[in-house]
């Protein structure tokens, strides 16, 4: 076998796929960038241009701050509370001994597989004011009126994390699994106790984990707007939810473009400063399990 | 020590607890044969199940989900399994960089995405579409589909490979003959991932989706505008069923035959 034809066949078998992103995704978002310098004339109407109008719009006009802040505020703390929900029972599944541990993990993987929207409108029926909880003060008599506890940013809140805590203790598990089970015995005969053992040794060893989970979140949460919509009020809206609104109800195409831009710099950003600090490949594995 | 193990096993069930119980309500409350889909239980019926069967908008919706679910782990699962092939059977300049560009799909927002595709189609002069759904959905499910495959791919060893070609089988006979059916789990296992994301997509779909076509979930969306009905919680327990009870099943499955083999 010569060296070159050793070259070529993987190239070959790329090719349709590296086709497909470029042509797909790579040419469509340059194009985005385009767009938002067309003009917008009328419903679903604009034309070619080269124009800062769009972005001048975006740069003054104080709505969109709002949102730009909410979007970073509402991805924050749901990462956190992520991370504080998620690192206990990541831990737990990576150091039992219990024998159905591929159990846990299948549990795990299982929400995956639960259509996105039926998890997400379940919790009307733990909040709403036929809900679980309300039926439950009820019934003990605790409560005379149903608690109004819907479409508040307290739901939106709960279902981005019922539905993202999954990609965080995934990401979690797999750095602690990683790590050499001897570690933090040693560290106790060296006269360690068990917390120290646990914040010098493990601690430190799981961060690429827990950062790659925390990106994770961070930047799912920061592109949605599905959620908002299903669980929270008027007011609860993202940066996702007006892109959504200058795209499909007010069929502004070019403010949608510039928007969509927008949000793809803001989140890129995260992106970009999470890669020069902990490379690509943390993501990448914790995918591939 | 063992006290505080107790501690974050019982933190660890309530977490879970946290993640499974809105389910189960869904799953209950399906059977539920009171007008409004919520609390209390009135009694138990399948009259959600005989609406849902007769609701021809979610049954016209259900048929779009599969055949655009099924045509998308067709695309995806075709591209992912090359790629995949060239990342784990070959090295070659620029790899770890074709790897992060193949799973770069994943780090843009589904919206960014959408709008963006959206946009250029319409640029090209092609109006929202099911092909736009149908290439938007094979786009989004592809970086899974190559990571899963590509996971999977490395356990499967060269040796039966080079045995066939030493043996004198032509390189497309030894990938029909030989690589072909070792890779059969890892095609499977990418094809249903990548049903499942199409399945299950609503965040682009919105965009993309032609005036008048609806996917299961843009169908439940559009039906949430009031309150949750309870053909609604029906449905999700179709819904559950499948798309957990078939996977499980399979998985079940393959393990019971491969274990009758040995």
């Amino acid at each position: 076998m010569s060296n070159q034809s050793l070259d070529r066949r993987p190239w070959v078998l790329l090719s349709p796929a590296l086709v497909f992103i470029t042509g797909l995704v790579v040419i469509p978002m340059a194009f985005i960038l385009v767009y938002s310098f067309y003009e917008n004339i009328d419903l679903a109407v604009d034309v070619p241009a080269f124009q800062f109008g769009n972005w001048q719009e975006l740069l003054s006009d104080s709505y969109y701050h709002t949102a730009i802040w909410k979007t970073l505020r509402l991805s924050l703390i749901v990462t956190v509370l992520a991370a504080a929900l998620g690192y206990i029972p990541a831990y737990v599944i990576a150091m039992t001994q219990y024998r159905q541990k591929w159990l846990l993990l299948l549990l795990l993987i299982l929400p995956f597989w639960i259509s996105f929207i039926i998890r997400t409108l379940s919790w009307i029926h733990i909040f709403g004011n036929k809900g679980a909880l309300n039926g439950l003060l009820g019934w003990l008599g605790l409560i005379d009126a149903p608690l109004q506890l819907m479409y508040s940013e307290f739901t939106v809140i709960v279902g981005f994390l019922h539905v993202f805590l999954p990609y965080m203790i995934l990401n979690i598990y797999v750095s602690l699994e990683g790590i050499d089970r001897n570690l933090e015995p040693a560290a106790r005969t060296l006269g360690a106790t068990p917390w120290q053992a646990f914040r010098e040794v493990t601690l430190p060893l799981s961060m690429p984990g827990l950062a790659a989970g925390s990106l994770l979140v961070f930047v799912l949460t920061g592109g949605s707007y599905v959620t908002p919509l299903i669980l929270g009020g008027p007011s609860d809206f993202l940066f996702g939810n007006l892109v959504y609104d200058a795209i499909v109800t007010e069929l502004n195409w070019p403010m949608g473009a510039t928007l969509a831009f927008a949000l793809l710099m803001l989140l890129g950003s995260v992106v970009l400063l999470y890669s020069r600090l902990m490379g690509m490949n943390q993501l990448a594995k914790a995918f591939g399990k | 020590m063992m006290r505080v193990w107790s501690l974050l096993k019982f933190y660890t069930v309530l977490v879970y607890a946290f993640m499974f119980a809105p389910i189960a309500v869904v799953l209950v409350l399906a059977f539920n044969s009171s007008q409004f889909g919520g609390f209390p239980i009135e009694g138990v019926s399948l009259r959600w199940f005989r609406e849902l069967a007769e609701n021809e908008a979610i049954i016209r919706a259900l048929r779009t989900s599969v055949v655009l679910g099924l045509l998308t782990a067709l695309i995806s699962t075709t591209l992912g399994i090359l790629a995949a092939l060239a990342l784990v059977r070959y090295n070659f300049r620029g790899k770890n960089f074709v790897t992060t560009f193949l799973i770069s799909p994943v780090l843009v927002p589904e919206t960014v995405l959408a709008v963006g595709l959206l946009i250029f189609l319409r640029w090209l002069h092609m109006p929202r579409s099911f092909t736009l759904l149908l290439i938007g959905h094979s786009i989004i499910a592809l970086p899974f589909v190559v990571l899963v495959v590509q996971a999977r791919l490395i356990g499967i060893r060269r040796d039966y490979e080079e045995a066939a070609r030493s043996l004198g089988a032509s390189p497309i006979q030894t990938f029909f003959e030989v690589t072909l059916p070792l890779l059969m789990p890892a095609v499977f296992a990418g094809a249903l991932f990548a049903f499942t994301i199409s399945f299950d997509n609503i965040t682009a779909t919105i965009f993309w989706r032609p005036s008048g076509m609806e996917t299961v979930p843009t169908q439940i969306f559009g039906m949430l505008r009031n309150s949750v009905s309870p053909e609604i919680n029906a449905l999700g327990f179709v819904m559950i069923c499948i798309t957990v009870g078939v996977p499980l099943l399979a998985g079940a499955l393959a393990r019971y035959f491969s274990r009758k083999k040995i």
